[in-house]
């Protein structure tokens, strides 16, 4: 074969992956990838410049996000990305910047950094892979594992009441509330790309199977069978009130987005505030009005 | 290393009354520093207030974050973004940043941390001194790294060590530490600030290459890896992971051999360039006094007393703990009597001065448990002991 005839077999993936990395470390069945798969479907519709976007991760089967996406990527400490980000954002507030972590890093153990960032309105989107369980560390129970679910730290099932995300999300004054499942890739999709279009803090629950370990101990199947249960118990409910959509053992999912609002961010704030009490003393931060942001 | 004049805008030009919570965060201003994410915590909080009024107007941003936790790693992120970034903190405070410290020396950050020391274990003493947190700033993250920690003994020093801490952090891409205390912080002296232009303030190393072929991790001529800024188009990665010079994990012992070693020998290798101390009649001396810190000004007393009591006494300060000044301590042991280390805590850089001391002479330490500075007549017997 002459080399000219020899066509280059190019990943559509290729762009926005360091190829250099794959394979991944995810197991078959894992949803994380496709959430993945979502997020950079989400870039490319929104022409996302990839100098722009920086993607900031914990620890866990999630945070090994930032390690394979073709842009700023930080791998950073476990519960940490959020204040990780916030530092960022605000030394850099043109970039858009995206969490990506787990349940177990973000709600878990990063748990109080979550409720501050969204007090705050810090202008990031935060995409939290919710597996109910700690995977990487062999499938504990985690503080969104359903009451009954069996986890190798709760071998008689857990009966410690688990938090919903976007109840918790709205509560602490998230401008932006989606959740879906690994089965609803194009609606993640749509909903990444409204998030990054949305100045503010926005929030998107993904909830994706675990087959190695939450599926296995509670005798699940394999991830089709997941995905046949998120089928057939998804109920989309845009706009559906946070306080009723919590979700018990295989019982229902209400999925959809549940909050899509205007709020002033941090920056936003702190610029409007400080140019009126101090007059021409404050020094503007960053750009004051960037609404061209898309 | 490339230096520049600071920039005139964080710069208060002038003669001031300031206490050393207060004169750290004009050193950090004055060094660049437009990121501060603080907690608040006694007996350091004075400085995060110092900031919050002063940064909005140099162009900067203060955030108080929820946690230490979170404002350490908010300062990881702001350096990613370009800023030069700083926090305060105390006792538990600085145990909460422990894990993210280990992040910052692993991704090689500059930054500066302060620790305006008070007595501890836990809550211990809130309002009274310490210097308790002296192998904790050396030791306290897991793992093996190198750090810098200098220690001011005024406020002039407080806001001077700032700016050279904030050098040192740059120059050599480690967290970098001002490590003082609640006498220091509280204690309101005269503070002079030079004009910007006699401010030496070194530059971050930026990477200036082609940019498909940016490593993070690659070192330099002197091995020190060049820095970019997240936005600018290196679509870098970094890790707290093992890592090559590709800034990707790799787990395995080669690889960790090569990282861990890399952070640890760019101090050690550079120890001399780094290391300042201040001696007084250390030539001919039978008994030398080595301190650091508030204890260094308390101990002069005692030093002058047994002087006039006719013992031949030195004085070696302590500007920089760590690296510690092992060569020269070794040296000054081979022709003494003994050495005597006063400071507040149960023994912890007198651990270091009999190490480096190798058995060559004898060494008093003279603790305090913290909550107030030695009375100087416990050093001057302790140093007359020492010279029979």
């Amino acid at each position: 074969m002459k080399k000219e005839d020899k066509r280059e077999e190019r990943s559509p993936m290729e762009d926005f992956l360091r190829m250099d990395r794959i394979p991944h470390i995810w197991c078959p069945g894992c949803g994380i990838g496709t959430v993945v798969t979502s997020f950079t479907e989400a870039l490319k519709k929104n022409k996302v410049d990839l100098d722009n976007i920086a993607v900031v991760s914990g620890i866990g089967c999630t945070g090994r996000v930032a390690g394979y996406v073709k842009m700023d990527s930080f791998h950073t400490t476990h519960g940490r990305p959020i204040p990780f980000a916030t530092g960022l954002k605000l030394a850099n507030p043109e970039m858009k910047v995206v969490v990506f972590s787990g349940d177990g890093d973000i709600m878990g153990i990063g748990g109080n950094h979550f409720i501050h960032a969204a007090r705050r309105n810090m202008d990031i989107l935060v995409i939290c892979v919710n597996n109910f369980n700690y995977a990487m560390t062999g499938g504990q129970v985690a503080a969104t594992t359903p009451i009954k679910a069996n986890a190798s730290t709760a071998p008689y099932g857990n009966f410690e009441f688990p938090f919903s995300l976007p109840y918790m999300a709205e509560a602490s004054g998230a401008t932006y509330v989606a959740r879906w499942t690994a089965l609803h890739l194009r609606r993640v999709t749509k909903s990444i790309q409204e998030a990054l279009n949305k100045k503010g803090f926005s929030f998107i629950e993904v909830i994706t199977p675990c087959v190695t370990l939450y599926a296995r101990r509670n005798r699940l199947g394999d991830g089709l069978n997941l995905l046949r249960y998120y089928y057939d118990n998804s109920e989309i409910k845009h706009g559906a009130d946070t306080k009723t959509i919590d979700i018990e053992y295989q019982g229902k999912l209400i999925v959809g987005k549940f909050v899509d609002k205007e709020k002033p961010t941090f920056l936003d704030a702190m610029n409007k505030h400080l140019s009126s009490v101090l007059g021409d003393d404050y020094v503007l931060y960053g750009r004051l009005n960037n609404d061209d942001r898309d | 290393m490339k230096k520049v004049k600071a920039d005139p805008k964080g710069v208060l030009t002038g003669s001031h009354y300031l206490d050393g919570d207060y004169a750290i965060a004009e050193g950090g201003l004055a060094a660049g520093c437009r990121f501060f994410g603080g907690y608040p915590i006694t007996p350091s909080t004075e400085t995060a207030e110092r900031f919050s009024e002063r940064i909005p107007k140099v162009g900067g941003v203060f955030i108080q974050m929820e946690d230490e936790l979170a404002s350490i790693i908010s300062l990881i992120g702001a350096v990613w973004g370009g800023k030069k970034a700083m926090t305060v903190t105390s006792g538990p405070g600085f145990s909460l940043m422990m894990e993210n410290i280990g992040l910052a020396c692993m991704m090689e950050i500059p930054l500066v941390i302060a620790n305006v020391q008070r007595g501890g274990p836990s809550t211990g003493l809130p309002t009274l001194t310490g210097q308790q947190d002296m192998m904790q700033v050396r030791w306290g993250s897991h793992g093996d790294y190198a750090i810098i920690a200098l220690s001011p003994d005024s406020p002039q020093e407080c806001f001077d060590l700032t700016i050279e801490a904030f050098n040192l952090s740059e120059t050599y891409r480690v967290p970098t530490f001002v490590m003082t205390d609640e006498c220091v912080g509280h204690m309101h002296e005269k503070v002079v600030i030079p004009p910007a232009d006699e401010i030496d303030i070194v530059e971050r190393k930026w990477y200036s290459g082609p940019k498909d072929k940016y490593l993070p991790y690659k070192n330099d001529k002197d091995g020190i890896p060049f820095m970019v800024k997240a936005g600018d188009g290196y679509r870098f990665h970094t890790t707290g992971l093992t890592h090559d010079e590709k800034g990707y994990p790799v787990i395995n012992a080669e690889c960790q051999d090569v990282c861990v070693r890399h952070l640890v020998d760019k101090i050690n290798n550079n120890a001399d360039k780094i290391i300042k101390i201040e001696e007084e009649e250390t030539d001919d001396a039978e008994i030398i006094v080595i301190s650091y810190g508030i204890t260094s000004r308390v101990a002069y007393r005692a030093v002058q007393k047994a002087r006039k009591a006719g013992i031949k006494v030195g004085r070696l300060r302590l500007i920089t703990c760590w690296p510690f000044p092992e060569k020269r301590i070794h040296q000054l042991a081979k022709n003494i009597k003994a050495f005597v280390v006063p400071e507040i805590n149960l023994g912890q850089m007198v651990r270091e001065v009999e190490r480096t001391t190798a058995g060559q002479t004898k060494v008093f330490h003279v603790p305090h448990c913290g909550g107030w500075v030695h009375n100087p007549e416990d050093i001057f017997n302790v140093i007359k002991e020492a010279a029979k």
